[in-house]
């Protein structure tokens, strides 16, 4: 334990898309909860309905930091669960009525994951393409509007390479389309904190949020529905979340999620500022480091300020991967969730990369807590770990 | 009336002069493993008595664990439970009935009666009535204490073994099957080297079923493979440390080696070349570590470098004995093997080891050893060697979370 200890503390963590650091002061507080709130939220004395409190707060902080009302927040188990409920809980709702449903090809597993298993249920997917950009034509998600579409779901930044899609204007145009507009869901998880959201103004129904991406701990996320939206139930039991969401509700990570939420509105304009100063380091110093590296993604202000993906042809990213672990800096290769598996990433190949670029991608990822160090060490060592793999430029499998 | 685990062994019991070492070899292995795995409780002891060892003193509750335990290690031919009482007719019967209610009510069948049958032994001729006489007498008295039960001498569902000898009678009924072969130690040292993939695990297990106190060395290339295909191999080690308690693993930094091997030998070459290289570093690792063989999961045909050409370029580089239990065997095999020492799962694993990314497209299949020289001959060999040698590391394999 101890050894380990030591160890953390040397590393440049640039995967921070994939998981954040939690605030010193949140994991205090949630032990707090935790210890003196155990009550369970239904009960009925006093003690029960001062968790309930600690709830209603936290709906409000998450609600202001997207523009919504406290009452539209649902809180579920991440960002995962809020995907599935937002596609399977829509389709329900319309009773087999509407069988159609738009995304893009650049979604996370948890979208696409969820869209095989209702096509194989009988549904009908639509998936647009995006460009070499990663970036989705908002006239061409409204063309294939019929009128059994039930819903469109889009994320609004792409977790891989950072690309920020047109959510708003598909939004505006479904607005106009008055009450046959199919349900508008955006995945916001990585979005939450590094772009503007506000689900008014992007007239969305549906938005998946997720706490531990901003700081907050891992295990609790949210749904916004707007207020008459249909939608029915994924998780039955109880009638928490006036009956949408049941299970005894994550007190402690709720109120962990709000304290991520307060505190990444207080320093959003600040972060954001940085990090698009890191960003532009970052890209420059490494295609000094290294000319033929690739940039993956749309130009810097056209990107959330904290993606930057790179492919380094000739070399393997996992081989990289280890090779920047082994000089203490931590990325990823794409999606943390397909890492595991063996295939080159399928956002970069639906974006229109080659193969040899989807297998040599490098993600690095900063947070609020990233410093212009760290930035410098990054290139420092994929300088260093780049000119020490060149024998082995071209001969990996 | 005492509990106790009856543990039989085999071949060890005929080898002449050696066979009190071997039996001392085996006795220690047991304590290790049941002090390391189970309890450390200091009660617990092997006992030996004409052939058989007892397992004593240990907690009821810790029985099934035992056994666990015991069936796993090599040179055990047989686990069971049993109970121990004095030479008195009444005492067998009390302990006959005894672990007949136990056994039945452990049988589960269709039939409402379930059959048995008693088979004596009495080495210790001093008791007062024959094999034959203590098979009907206790027969008699279970049929009478225990319901349920009818005798069936030819097909029997249980058998109650009596063993009446020079200490006490034991009586025991079911029999879990160990692994034979030798107890580990008794036929020297040496060391196996571990891949991560299906075949070299079983190739560990064998060397080990044959008595060899073998440890392991894995070629770790950090970073063209990464810290989960280290784990997967400690996993696995693991795993075989379950048929030796005091199994060690090594890791061999490979990376430095690999990259010369690709900057500067031949390309057709590189498997071999990178075969030879690990069989130096194995060689030189296993003498310091006072073995005399190198064990290897290699298997005729399966790949490039296994053809007997390659083999034989492959040994040359040696400077021990290479020994491979798996030669002959088809890949099916090995693979039911894998899977009944319980490796197969974690072998499969996607995890790459160094050997995986490193097979150029053209492999040579019969090269010869005049070529495999000059395919080294822009490469510092005995650097390479030494400084990978003084590399190695061992890999804890006790969880630390």
């Amino acid at each position: 334990m101890n050894a380990e200890k030591k160890e953390l503390k040397n590393y440049v963590y640039m995967d921070n898309a994939a998981t954040t650091k939690p605030y010193p002061e949140i994991v205090e507080y949630m032990s707090f909860v935790q210890e003196n709130f155990y009550w369970n939220p239904s009960a009925l004395y006093g003690f029960g309905v001062q968790s309930e409190r600690l709830i209603r707060r936290a709906r409000n902080s998450v609600a202001s930091l997207i523009g919504a009302h406290e009452d539209e927040i649902y809180f579920t188990s991440g960002g995962t669960e809020s995907n599935n409920w937002a596609l399977i809980g829509s389709i329900r709702a319309f009773d087999g009525k509407r069988k159609h449903i738009i995304t893009s090809s650049v979604e996370h597993p948890s979208v696409t994951a969820t869209t095989e298993y209702l096509k194989q249920a009988g549904f009908e997917i639509t998936v647009v393409p995006v460009d070499r950009q990663g970036f989705v034509d908002p006239q061409q998600v409204l063309d294939e509007i019929r009128s059994d579409t039930c819903l469109i779901s889009i994320i609004s930044v792409q977790n891989e390479v950072g690309t920020i899609e047109p959510c708003q204007e598909i939004g505006l145009c479904l607005s106009q389309m008055g009450p046959k507009a199919p349900i508008f869901h955006i995945d916001a998880v990585q979005g939450l904190g590094h772009v503007h959201i506000d689900v008014n103004k992007w007239g969305v129904d549906l938005m998946t949020l997720s706490s531990h991406k901003i700081h907050g701990p891992k295990g609790v996320g949210a749904l916004f529905i707007r207020k008459e939206t249909p939608i029915k139930p994924l998780i039955f039991g109880g009638d928490q979340e006036k009956g949408l969401r049941a299970g005894t509700e994550n007190l402690a990570g709720i109120c962990g999620f709000r304290m991520a939420c307060d505190m990444c509105k207080n320093d959003m304009d600040e972060t954001r500022d940085k990090l698009v100063k890191f960003k532009t380091k970052l890209v420059a110093g490494i295609t000094e480091a290294f000319p033929d590296a690739v940039l993956n993604g749309p130009d810097i202000h056209l990107s959330a300020p904290h993606i930057v993906n790179f492919s380094f042809p000739g070399f393997r990213g996992e081989t990289i991967l280890y090779g920047l672990e082994e000089r203490g800096v931590l990325v990823s290769t794409g999606s943390s969730c397909s890492s595991r598996k063996r295939e080159p990433s399928p956002i970069l190949l639906a974006m229109g990369k080659t193969q040899e670029e989807a297998w040599s991608a490098i993600r690095f990822s900063m947070s609020r807590f990233t410093t212009e160090k760290d930035v410098e060490a990054t290139v420092l060592a994929v300088e260093d770990c780049l000119k020490k793999l060149e024998p082995w430029r071209k001969k990996m499998i | 009336m005492e509990k106790v685990l009856l543990i039989r062994y085999g071949e060890i019991g005929l080898k002449g002069q050696n066979r009190k070492y071997f039996e001392d070899t085996l006795r220690r292995n047991i304590l290790l493993a049941v002090r390391n795995q189970v309890s450390d409780n200091q009660d617990i002891q092997v006992l030996r008595s004409y052939g058989r060892f007892y397992l004593t003193g240990f907690d009821a509750e810790h029985q099934e664990e035992c056994m666990d335990v015991i069936s796993k290690i090599p040179g055990v031919v047989g686990v069971c439970p049993a109970i121990v009482v004095d030479n008195v007719v009444d005492a067998v019967e009390e302990g006959a009935v005894a672990i007949m209610k136990e056994a039945v009510a452990q049988v589960s069948l269709a039939r409402s009666t379930v059959t048995f049958k008693v088979s004596t032994k009495r080495p210790n001729k001093s008791f007062p009535f024959t094999s034959p006489e203590m098979n009907q007498r206790i027969g008699a008295v279970i049929l009478k204490n225990v319901p349920g039960l009818s005798v069936d001498l030819h097909n029997p569902d249980i058998i109650l073994n009596l063993e009446i000898r020079e200490k006490g009678t034991y009586l025991y009924v079911y029999d879990r099957p160990g692994p034979g072969g030798l107890p580990v130690g008794v036929s020297g040292r040496g060391t196996v080297l571990i891949s991560g993939g299906i075949d070299s695990p079983v190739s560990a297990y064998m060397a080990m079923k044959r008595g060899v106190d073998v440890n392991a060395l894995h070629f770790w290339s950090y970073p063209i493979t990464g810290q989960r295909a280290k784990d997967k191999v400690v996993d696995i080690c693991k795993v075989l440390r379950q048929f030796h308690p005091q199994f060690r693993l090594f890791i061999a930094p490979f990376t430095d080696i690999q990259t010369q091997i690709i900057e500067k030998c031949p390309e057709n070459y590189r498997v071999i070349t990178m075969r030879r290289m690990m069989m130096r570093v194995a060689t030189e690792f296993c003498k310091n570590e006072g073995g005399q063989v190198i064990f290897t999961g290699e298997n005729l045909g399966q790949v490039a470098s296994q053809t007997l050409e390659s083999l034989t370029v492959i040994e040359d580089a040696a400077g021990l004995p290479i020994l491979r239990p798996l030669i002959c065997f088809d890949k099916t095999e090995i693979i039911d093997k894998a899977k009944e020492i319980g490796t197969y799962d974690i072998s499969c694993l996607p995890y790459e080891d160094c050997c995986s990314v490193f097979v150029p497209k053209h492999p040579v299949t019969k090269p010869t050893l005049e070529r495999a020289i000059a395919a080294e001959k822009n490469i510092d060999v005995d650097l390479l060697v030494k400084e990978c040698v003084e590399g190695i590391r061992e890999a804890q394999l006790e969880d630390d979370i």
